[in-house]
């Protein structure tokens, strides 16, 4: 069970003075799972996502992911981590392809490799036609889905999606979701931050921040059962208003 | 309309690092010019080369080394050393007496002495070598005066107006003013409005009940009183720290930067209406507006000396003749009648650049 | 090394597309270069003089003939009174004055010492002081010639006499001194603004998040935003130097690869400079200001209008600290004097220390963690 961890948080905490963002995080995530990570705005999230990935130092606890230790192993773990952050932060004034050969390039694959899965990710994508064409003149769930493309381009055994969705179309969501779900077949781990109820119902398992602390973590199934609602809509709203 | 202007200042001043630049430049600047940099020369290091090293030579060392202009830096041996020493840039100057100077002088009644200067920078050596020259002369005088009757010598007095001793910050004072007024007035506001843009809160702004206009004045106001506080700072460090005097009338004085402000601003409103981006913005004020204004102001260099070409550009300068007004009041403490000519160019700039800020910024908006 | 290739090929591509860098990196340099070395000049000439002539002699119109026939002077007629020229003064159709008393010829005839009055417009104090000298040794000439007249025996010189030469720029053009410091300024400019702005706009636009979690290195990325912009500024360099060649005809006397040489271990120091204030800044605007603030100051300090021996102690110790100050003076060295390494091998070793300090500093001071 132990080796099947991909990320292991024991006791974290992080202060910014004497301001605690995250008080005492324990949890663990399965390889290939698909993990959603909720809260309000404000709850710590983006904190305990940016530890995770390696931009920032955890003030105590332990953290594991993809076998590393992330507070002395920062740069060997990012060779095994994806990230897509919430602010689009891919080059505008680049083409599809040169985004693609940048950051393969910097995450040292060879220039065949980086040709291979270029290729590969935009026949998915049916973006082929479109390699050539500056970023900044595509819509923006089209650049989500190269933001999320690039993310994995360099097969990361864990990748972290903050709010990957937000600001873009129904349809645009669910091909977002099922690239998602594709990806995970493929045994990636997926750690994932939302705002939509919705897609909180896609994850296998989802736990409930509040002012730093996690309030609730399970199956979206057993959450429902056990606040005996019917909806995580109606989940999340009881953990706020327990909180206030 | 407060509320709005109260939060443009609510912006303008929360910002710490933009503070201390808008407010620390304009001193570091004035005491820089003022007690650093001068165009006199003092202190030149020069080197002697002294073939016959007899007491009139020597004497006409120590004339050159107590005057206060020079510091002998070596004793030359031979001609071949001099190249070496420019090389090395230790010295500006050579000084050569020929063999048996002395002698050849009482002799043959005279001597000569070389000056080698290194004139890669031609205005020093012009200066160095104008005064040893004069050192050299005044002693030559001295010598002759000995020998012949002298029936004459018309003692010449020279006066130096306005500028008694010779301050090269009386220089700088005026140009440091337009170039602050002009780097916050016009530079600031348009980056500003810019921003506005960019970030999308200029929408926010305009479907709000505030007319254009309204909208404009909120936008410049913090920036009509910043660049008085400015100007305020720099004629009262021109006054107590470098005892700059103020002939003419102060009143007059702020009129007039008055005007020349609310030209820079309408400048910058126009410079905003036209780009579409802060960087822009800032290459169009960079190279639009500050490097002519401090090139082709008479800030630094006198437009009389420049090509004739670059004089009509400098003609479209409104820093030019701000600048003109400026000293006139400060220095000559002349009034209205010497520079209504002036005043009236600056007039007519103004109403032009509000014209057509307006006319731009409409079009803007429709 | 592979990794830093990628990052050079998307800051060239990025550079090269921006339509609005390439006339910012090329076109706008050469207008400085061709438009400063016209208007940074002290030069005086064409000094404008009115005569105040109470005397109306022979003696005085010869004088006045000496100044009128002097290329430096512009002679501008004669006023009445010395009040009335003071008058043309003030509203500045004129610069000096020359006052010639009443029995001016009388008085040298019958041996007193007559006098003459230069009044100079003195706001410009260096212009005045020059104006002045000039008038003044055009009277000692004359007062000179009168001694000669009087005393057939006396040679027609002065017994010593002083020759200058002047080596390096015997024609005394200012231009020649300029350019080779105007070059500086241009590669300083746009390297440090170029480079200061490129790594905030990367934090202004988001994208330095996703670097920030890829396995790059700092050396790695800074080396990628150093090399492209210190390779434009080194073709800045070579342009200026051709238009130098070829515009004003001022050939680099010394070494060419020692110039270059020098010229990018100055860059490296400029542009660590332009990174490590952007690594403290968040908009392109503080970025712009901070480099400008520091730039005037650099500049003003260098040498490169006014004279750095003339300045106060303090003054020229703060230049310590100035790159740009030695490179203009090496600069000036190689091109106008063929000065080799070894007569400048101080301020050289100053330059790679600067370089060094900054650029490690500008690393450390680059977080990728926040």
């Amino acid at each position: 069970m132990e080796e099947n961890n991909i990320i292991v948080v024991e006791g974290l905490y992080k202060k910014f003075g004497s301001f605690v963002a995250n008080d005492n995080l324990n949890f663990t995530v399965r390889k290939g799972e698909i993990f959603g990570f909720l809260g309000a705005n404000g709850a710590g999230k983006t904190t305990a996502i940016k530890i995770l990935s390696g931009l920032s130092k955890p003030t105590s606890g332990k953290v594991i992911v993809a076998g590393c230790n992330v507070k002395h192993e920062a740069n060997k773990l990012k060779k095994n981590i994806g990230y897509m952050s919430q602010r689009f932060s891919l080059y505008d004034d680049m083409t599809v392809k040169e985004n693609f050969r940048f950051y393969g390039g910097i995450y040292g694959l060879s220039a065949k490799e980086i040709k291979l899965k270029t290729d590969h990710l935009l026949r998915k994508l049916d973006m082929v036609e479109n390699k050539d064409v500056l970023l900044k003149k595509l819509p923006l769930g089209w650049k989500q889905k190269l933001a999320f493309s690039v993310a994995v381009m360099h097969d990361p055994a864990v990748v972290f999606l903050d709010e990957p969705t937000g600001g873009v179309d129904p349809i645009t969501r669910r091909q977002f979701w099922e690239m998602i779900y594709e990806k995970s077949l493929e045994g990636t781990t997926i750690f994932v931050t939302t705002h939509y109820m919705d897609e909180a119902e896609y994850c296998e398992r989802v736990s409930i921040m509040a002012e730093g602390k996690i309030e609730a973590l399970d199956t979206p199934a057993n959450l429902k059962k056990q606040f005996k609602v019917e909806t995580m809509d109606d989940v999340f709203v009881k953990i706020a208003r327990k909180e206030s | 309309m407060w509320a709005f202007i109260k939060k443009e200042f609510f912006h303008i001043f929360r910002d710490i690092r933009s503070m201390v630049i808008l407010f620390g430049m304009p001193i570091a600047q004035v005491l820089l010019f003022g007690f650093a940099i001068t165009t006199d020369i003092k202190d030149v290091n020069i080197a002697i080369l002294d073939n016959s090293k007899d007491n009139i030579t020597m004497e006409l060392s120590n004339k050159l080394v107590s005057s206060g202009y020079f510091i002998l830096n070596d004793n030359l041996k031979s001609n071949d050393q001099i190249e070496a020493a420019f090389k090395r840039g230790d010295i500006k100057e050579v000084v050569i007496f020929e063999n048996d100077f002395a002698k050849k002088l009482k002799k043959e009644g005279k001597a000569n002495v070389q000056l080698i200067l290194d004139a890669s920078e031609p205005n020093t050596a012009n200066m160095i070598s104008a005064y040893t020259s004069g050192i050299i002369n005044t002693y030559s005088l001295e010598l002759m005066k000995k020998s012949f009757k002298m029936p004459v010598s018309i003692i010449t007095d020279t006066k130096m107006l306005y500028n008694p001793e010779l301050k090269s910050v009386y220089m700088f004072v005026p140009g440091v003013i337009t170039i602050i007024l002009m780097l916050v007035s016009a530079m600031m506001t348009s980056i500003s409005i810019t921003r506005e843009k960019e970030v999308g809160t200029m929408e926010a702004i305009l479907v709000s009940p505030l007319r254009p206009i309204q909208i404009i004045l909120g936008k410049v106001a913090p920036y009509v009183i910043l660049s008085f506080i400015n100007l305020i700072v720099i004629l009262l460090l021109a006054k107590f720290v470098f005892a700059m005097p103020m002939y003419g009338s102060l009143i007059l004085l702020l009129l007039e930067s008055i005007l020349f402000i609310v030209m820079a601003l309408a400048l910058g409103i126009l410079i905003s209406a036209i780009s579409k981006s802060q960087q822009q913005a800032m290459m169009l004020s960079m190279f639009g507006l500050l490097l002519p204004t401090i090139l082709l102001s008479g800030f630094i260099f006198p437009i009389e000396n420049m090509p004739l070409p670059l004089q009509w550009v400098s003609h479209i300068m409104p820093s030019k003749w701000f600048i003109i007004i400026l000293k006139n009041i400060m220095l000559k403490g002349v009034g209205m009648a010497y520079f209504w000519k002036e005043t009236l160019i600056l007039f007519l700039m103004t109403t032009f650049f509000i014209v057509m800020s307006v006319k731009k910024f409409k079009l803007r908006l429709e | 090394m592979r990794i830093i290739l990628y990052i050079l090929q998307k800051e060239f591509i990025q550079v090269f597309r921006d339509k609005t860098m390439l006339p910012i990196i090329f076109v706008i340099p050469i207008f400085q270069l061709l438009i400063l070395s016209y208007t940074a000049t002290f030069e005086i000439k064409n000094v404008n003089l009115a005569v105040v002539d109470h005397d109306k002699s022979v003696m005085s119109s010869k004088i006045i003939s000496k100044f009128s026939g002097s290329a430096f002077f512009n002679f501008k007629g004669n006023a009445t009174t010395y009040d009335e020229a003071v008058l043309s003064l003030k509203r500045s159709e004129i610069d000096q004055i020359l006052v010639i008393e009443q029995n001016f010829e009388k008085n040298l005839r019958s041996g007193q010492s007559p006098h003459i009055q230069i009044a100079t417009n003195a706001i410009n104090g260096s212009a005045a002081s020059l104006m002045s000298a000039y008038a003044s040794s055009i009277i000692a000439d004359f007062n000179r010639e009168i001694i000669v007249d009087e005393n057939p025996t006396a040679n027609v010189g002065l017994p010593i006499n002083a020759q200058p030469t002047f080596w390096y720029n015997p024609e005394l053009n200012y231009i020649t001194y300029m350019v080779p410091g105007i070059l500086v300024l241009l590669v300083t400019v746009i390297g440090m603004f170029l480079s200061g702005m490129n790594l905030v706009k990367e934090k202004e636009m988001g994208t330095i998040e996703q670097i920030n979690v890829t396995p790059i290195k700092k050396y790695q990325f800074i080396t990628g935003k150093l090399v492209p912009f210190w390779i434009i500024a080194n073709v800045d360099l070579a342009i200026g130097l051709l238009i130098a060649y070829f515009v004003f005809s001022i050939p680099v006397v010394g070494s060419l690869p020692l110039l270059f040489g020098v010229s990018s271990v100055y860059l490296v120091a400029v542009l660590s400079l332009g990174l490590l204030v952007s690594t403290m800044t968040n908009t392109m605007q503080q970025s712009m200001f901070i480099s400008w603030f520091l730039l005037v100051i650099f500049i003003m300090m260098s040498g490169l209008f006014t004279p750095v021996e003339s300045m106060p102690q303090w003054a020229q110790n703060i230049n310590y600290i100035n790159p740009v100050a030695y490179f203009i003076k090496i600069n000036r060295m190689i091109m106008l004097k063929g000065s080799g390494f070894a007569d400048f091998h101080k301020e050289f070793y100053m330059l790679l220390v600067y370089a060094v300090s900054v650029l490690s500093f500008a690393i450390m001071r680059y977080r990728k963690r926040v």
